[in-house]
């Protein structure tokens, strides 16, 4: 059954198709701008004359960071504790949520360790704290030290959790009846029907890793540990201050020099910094309401 | 003896899953507990040099006492409940509305294309986002003073002037956040049963009456439920974002609880100062934190586990 639009529904339809288009090009623009002035000549950028489009059309900002060592460092760090973090993450994330999935009576201390971990959620330590336990273990200018402090993230583990919990029992049942232990079940049962959320959770923990910042400039002293992100911040904060630091680099450099500003050179770095957001997040979509809103809210 | 086999029997089964909690726990000691014990630095007089557990000098409250006669703490706490409170109330409202207008398009393509890119600011770091909009909001050069310009408008400080930046702030949080905020709300109104709006047709009911009757009461409880959970932010006034943007000319209404403590800690290496502030932020939210959770399960049935 199909109902003619009225006359006043149509007018609603197209006024709010027009304002959905203003609120979505309100989130992209600031982006389409971003990468406009990284491929615009400075003094056209200075001049405020970059809107969408480059202006005096150039690759010379990103030419000038293929020449600079700390930007390539600092990717090779963020890739680093990606590579590691992100498995760590996911791996700690499915032990804990199985077993805290099964029913009081399958396994008895389940609320004495729901509760331990939701405890960290409650109360949190503070920075200095945190940072003292984190030199105490001798993390400092490792790696580990972005990767083993927030190695078990509750909140997706409770995702995780209550999403197996939804599972119909009928099909643990089965396989328990077929002589699977836990580990069996866990492998051949759980987690291929999990696939939604287990998806959900790696772009999460993913993200997590690649956009932290702040761990990386209070546990790493020397520059040439900072991930990407860290790097960046003080290139958003200083911006003058990475010409310089680059001047006296190398003479492939100089000849650089003149033709990028600060703007343009951080905008370069910006955008090449979001790709691999850009390229992951639009494909998991699908999964965000199954395994998200599924798993953290229950009817 | 049959009972203790059983016993003996199920504790064999669940040995394995034992062993799957080990690694996470161990790590959640160390690095969570660890550290929840490491709020005695509030309550000594804390040398780095002597280790978190080292012999250090007991000075009880009196920490505390310093924190609350320093001059700013006032503003701090009323700048942080500020920021929070109004990024709470829009964080709710903006995604709503959000998500009840794009249910009204009915093409499911053009619907997917809007949420991917109003999702897009959602996934970016506040270093990125900070970076952008440090150029876009400057007021000799940026695209949005440029702007003004042309309507006639004199320039905007906007992260310069202290009567600016809170609003700045709030703006900001809600465009990197409502579109991914939306996901929830727009999953509860697909939820909603079909049957209900052909039969309120059928009854005559016009589209603001079906939306008014049926689409607000289908999520009105997961609205509650998002309202209530949100209390728990009451002191978190977004530390990434304030830290990247703000400037010692805005601190009169831009310096938060975080960035306070930052500055104390990390800046000034006032340890047991930054700890004392640090747990009084602590202890008020985890009382919100609780509470929401209970309110939220009186309300909505909700259980975090």
């Amino acid at each position: 059954m199909r109902i003619k639009a009225s006359m006043p529904r149509k007018i609603f339809l197209v006024c709010n198709m027009a304002f959905l288009l203003i609120v979505a090009l309100l989130c992209l623009a600031p982006f389409i701008n971003l990468l406009a002035v990284s491929f615009s000549d400075k003094t056209a950028v200075a001049a405020g004359e970059v809107t969408f489009f480059p202006v005096g059309f150039t690759t010379v900002s990103y030419q000038f960071i293929t020449n600079t060592s700390k930007f390539f460092m600092s990717l090779l760090v963020s890739l680093h504790r990606t590579a590691i973090g992100v498995p760590i993450n996911l791996l700690l994330i499915i032990l804990t949520a199985y077993p805290l999935s099964k029913s009081r009576s399958d396994f008895r201390a389940r609320s004495l360790f729901s509760w331990f971990f939701v405890v960290t959620i409650l109360f949190n330590a503070g920075l200095i704290p945190t940072y003292m336990v984190v030199k105490t273990t001798g993390l400092i200018d490792s790696v580990w030290s972005l990767v083993l402090p927030g190695a078990v993230p509750v909140f997706s583990m409770l995702v995780v959790m209550n999403y197996m919990r939804s599972l119909p029992k009928e099909l643990l049942e089965a396989a328990h009846m077929d002589g699977a232990g836990h580990v069996q079940t866990l492998v051949r049962v759980v987690l291929p029907v999990s696939a939604p959320t287990i998806a959900t959770v790696t772009l999460f923990a993913f993200v997590d890793h690649w956009n932290s910042w702040f761990d990386g400039m209070i546990y790493m002293n020397q520059i040439q540990h900072y991930p990407l992100q860290t790097y960046l911040q003080t290139v958003v904060v200083n911006p003058e201050e990475f010409i310089r630091n680059n001047t006296d680099l190398s003479g492939n450099l100089s000849k650089y020099l003149s033709m990028v500003s600060a703007r343009t050179t951080g905008a370069a770095q910006m955008f090449l910094a979001m790709i691999p957001i850009l390229c992951i997040y639009p494909f998991l979509q699908k999964y965000f309401t199954t395994g998200l809103v599924m798993g953290s809210v229950k009817e | 003896m049959f009972a203790s086999l059983k016993r003996k029997d199920k504790l064999a089964r669940e040995l394995p899953l034992y062993f799957m909690l080990l690694p996470a726990v161990v790590l959640v000691a160390v690095y969570s507990y660890g550290s929840m014990a490491g709020v005695i630095i509030a309550f000594q007089k804390f040398i780095p040099a002597r280790g978190l557990f080292g012999h250090q000098q007991w000075v009880g409250f009196k920490n505390f006492a310093t924190l609350f006669s320093m001059p700013n703490i006032g503003t701090v706490i009323r700048n942080t409940v500020v920021i929070a409170l109004s990024k709470m109330v829009a964080g709710v409202i903006v995604p709503v509305a959000f998500a009840l207008l794009l249910n009204e398009v009915r093409s499911l393509l053009t619907k997917r294309i809007f949420q991917t890119v109003v999702y897009l600011p959602h996934f970016l770091s506040w270093v990125i986002l900070s970076g952008i909009l440090i150029n876009l909001l400057s007021p000799s050069e940026g695209f949005v003073n440029i702007l003004l310009a042309k309507l006639g408008i004199e320039p905007i400080f906007f992260l310069g002037n202290p009567d600016a930046f809170p609003a700045t702030m709030v703006a900001s949080d809600i465009w990197k956040s409502f579109g991914f905020g939306s996901v929830i709300y727009l999953a509860a109104l697909t939820g909603i049963d079909p049957a209900l709006y052909e039969a309120a047709v059928i009854d005559g009911a016009n589209r603001w009456r079906q939306t008014w009757h049926i689409t607000l009461p289908g999520i009105s409880s997961i609205v509650v439920l998002m309202s209530v959970l949100g209390l728990a932010n009451i002191l978190n006034g977004g530390f990434d974002q304030i830290y990247n943007m703000y400037s010692p000319v805005v601190y009169s209404t831009g310096d938060i609880l975080d960035t306070f403590v930052f500055r104390l800690g990390i800046e000034q290496a006032q340890y047991s100062l930054s700890t004392a502030a640090g747990l009084f932020k602590s202890g008020v939210s985890m009382i919100f934190i609780v509470a929401s959770y209970y309110l939220a399960d009186k309300f909505t049935g909700y259980k975090v586990f």
